[in-house]
């Protein structure tokens, strides 16, 4: 097989649910081997885009491979290359984390001896084996994540689509999920996650960044925050909420958010050393500190969402 | 700022659930007109900690205020001056903007003239007047998120509790959500947000992280930022785990 192909490749794809539009028309491919985030918020089409891609649903428009095979033909053999991690816990509650896997691999025929090995390491990386004879419903939502994400691998697919996997799931438990991801990255897998916080972003290879069913960004993280047009500032000061006020009124002004304990503010052309002086002293020396501020994932889909691609 | 009210005060606040300490001792002040932040992995004792300034279960040791109430002694007072929102389970999606809101001020116990009082001042606040007979399940996300609010504040309580509040919305709806929530908090009231999210913790105006039930930090979050030399709270969050369990 060729190494350098596309693991997925999606070109113009549409589907509609009755008279809602779930997705209009995305392109994307994700390399082989690539860790690549779709990143939308609900609602985006991003469960509608996995599912055709997984061969669960038909596009009304449009192409989609899955290791250069058609999704609406080749069923079957795409199935048994992909590891598909739904939304929804979908294991069963009253058999244990081994029941669980055991099951999967009958489902997916792995072969017993490989199944033998398959186990160890798939508790190897997830440190489920402490737990293994307890059932799926005594679990916790980072542990509920992990055991489903074994399942998912446990016939060592070479395209794993993983859909919202770090939804409600703690922080640390969270960061964890992630370096799993990573060390199964480097077996080779290819790996789609989704993921609704926009922060995680910084975790992929690549993301899409996905709004009512259209792609408004898509590049390396990196490559999305360079292509911020704006200045971004963080302004401190005495009364923030007066501050607001103040550079509401002004022309310069693109953007202007208020946080806990500072003011984000991006401006249309970058303000002058002579701007800031005229600022503090219009409010009375209300306007105390400001900084350049990085433009997050969150600030940059928040200017692209406005002009979808 | 030094003349700021409390409004909810703890003292070595502690509850155990037979030998495990879900809350050691914790001890915080939350000024009114505050956005306080609650951030904490699985079974760190935030909801514990929550469900007890809500009045909903009783404290082992320890003493806490909320709204000028104590919690052992007026838990049903205290129950009748908060809200409680969480973004995925607190309306009924087959009922309209307009039942919700009865259904709610029923439960709260407000008569019928303040419902319809309340709700016109909400609606012409809030924008939500075209979508007055829509069903909640066919209003967008973000919609939906200021109904869950405006229900949590029907009672005009001086405290609400907020659960991960804008998870899944889009960036424009969460920033429209927070500028709401200061509002909120300009007239007075106190916001409590409990939170894994920590773009949403970035909002607060202070933040406490709780670890194995004690307060493992709590400042701003720039100032928590800065003192652990982090370029995000995830960050924070996480070397103070790490630290955690290192020390363990």
């Amino acid at each position: 097989m060729d190494v350098t192909m596309n693991a997925i490749e999606v070109s113009d794809f549409v589907k509609s649910y009755g008279a809602t539009t779930a997705v209009s028309g995305v392109s994307l491919m994700v390399k082989s081997g690539e860790l690549f985030g779709l990143i939308g918020p609900d609602g985006a089409g991003k469960t509608t885009l996995m599912r055709t891609i997984c061969t669960l649903i038909l596009p009304d428009k449009g192409t989609l491979f899955v290791k250069g095979l058609d999704v609406t033909r080749r069923i079957a053999e795409i199935r048994s290359q992909l590891g598909y991690m739904p939304q929804r816990f979908s294991l069963y509650q009253d058999l244990s984390i081994e029941q669980n896997l055991r099951f999967f691999a009958d489902l997916f025929q792995v072969p017993a001896v490989a199944r033998e090995q398959r186990l160890q390491q798939l508790y190897q990386f997830s440190r489920l084996a402490p737990f293994k004879d307890r059932r799926a419903a005594a679990l916790s939502g980072g542990m509920k994540q992990k055991l489903a994400l074994s399942c998912a691998l446990i016939h060592t697919p070479s395209v794993l689509i993983l859909d919202e996997p770090t939804y409600g799931v703690d922080p640390v438990s969270r960061q964890e999920f992630w370096e799993i991801l990573h060390s199964i990255q480097l077996e080779g897998t290819t790996i789609l996650v989704s993921t609704a916080y926009m922060d995680e972003a910084d975790q992929c290879d690549r993301v899409a960044l996905m709004f009512r069913g259209q792609l408004v960004g898509l590049g390396t993280p990196a490559e999305l925050k360079q292509g911020y047009r704006y200045p971004l500032y963080k302004l401190y000061g005495r009364d923030l909420h007066q501050l607001r006020q103040f550079f509401l009124d002004l022309t310069q002004v693109h953007t202007i958010q208020l946080f806990g304990d500072s003011l984000h503010i991006s401006f249309k052309k970058m303000p002058a050393k002579q701007d800031w002086q005229t600022w503090q002293e219009a409010t009375a020396m209300n306007l105390q500190h400001w900084q350049k501020q990085p433009p997050s994932i969150e600030d940059v889909f928040l200017d692209l969402m406005g002009e979808p691609a | 700022m030094n003349q700021r009210q409390v409004s909810v005060k703890t003292d070595k606040l502690t509850r155990r659930f037979g030998k495990f300490v879900a809350v050691d001792q914790v001890s915080i002040e939350v000024y009114q007109g505050e956005i306080f932040g609650f951030l904490g992995a699985n079974g760190a004792g935030k909801t514990t900690m929550i469900r007890m300034l809500c009045g909903l279960l009783k404290p082992t040791a320890g003493s806490a205020s909320v709204a000028g109430f104590d919690v052992y002694q007026q838990s049903e007072d205290i129950k009748k001056r908060i809200g409680y929102m969480s973004q995925k389970f607190s309306l009924y999606e087959d009922l309209t903007i307009s039942e919700n809101l009865e259904f709610y001020g029923g439960i709260y116990g407000l008569t019928k003239q303040q419902i319809a009082e309340r709700e016109q001042s909400l609606f012409e606040q809030v924008g939500l007047m075209p979508f007055i007979h829509t069903l909640t399940r066919d209003l967008p996300l973000g919609f939906k998120q200021r109904l869950a609010l405006d229900c949590a504040l029907l009672h005009d309580p001086p405290i609400i509790f907020l659960d991960e509040p804008t998870s899944g919305v889009d960036p424009q709806a969460r920033r429209e959500f927070w500028n709401l929530l200061y509002q909120t908090v300009d007239q007075g009231k106190t916001i409590f947000v409990s939170t894994h999210f920590m773009e949403e913790a970035e909002y607060c105006h202070r933040v406490t992280i709780m670890q194995q039930g004690r307060i493992a930090a709590l400042d701003t979050p720039t100032n928590l930022k800065d003192n652990y030399k982090k370029a995000s709270m995830q960050e924070v969050f996480i070397s103070l785990v790490k630290a955690e369990e290192s020390s363990r």
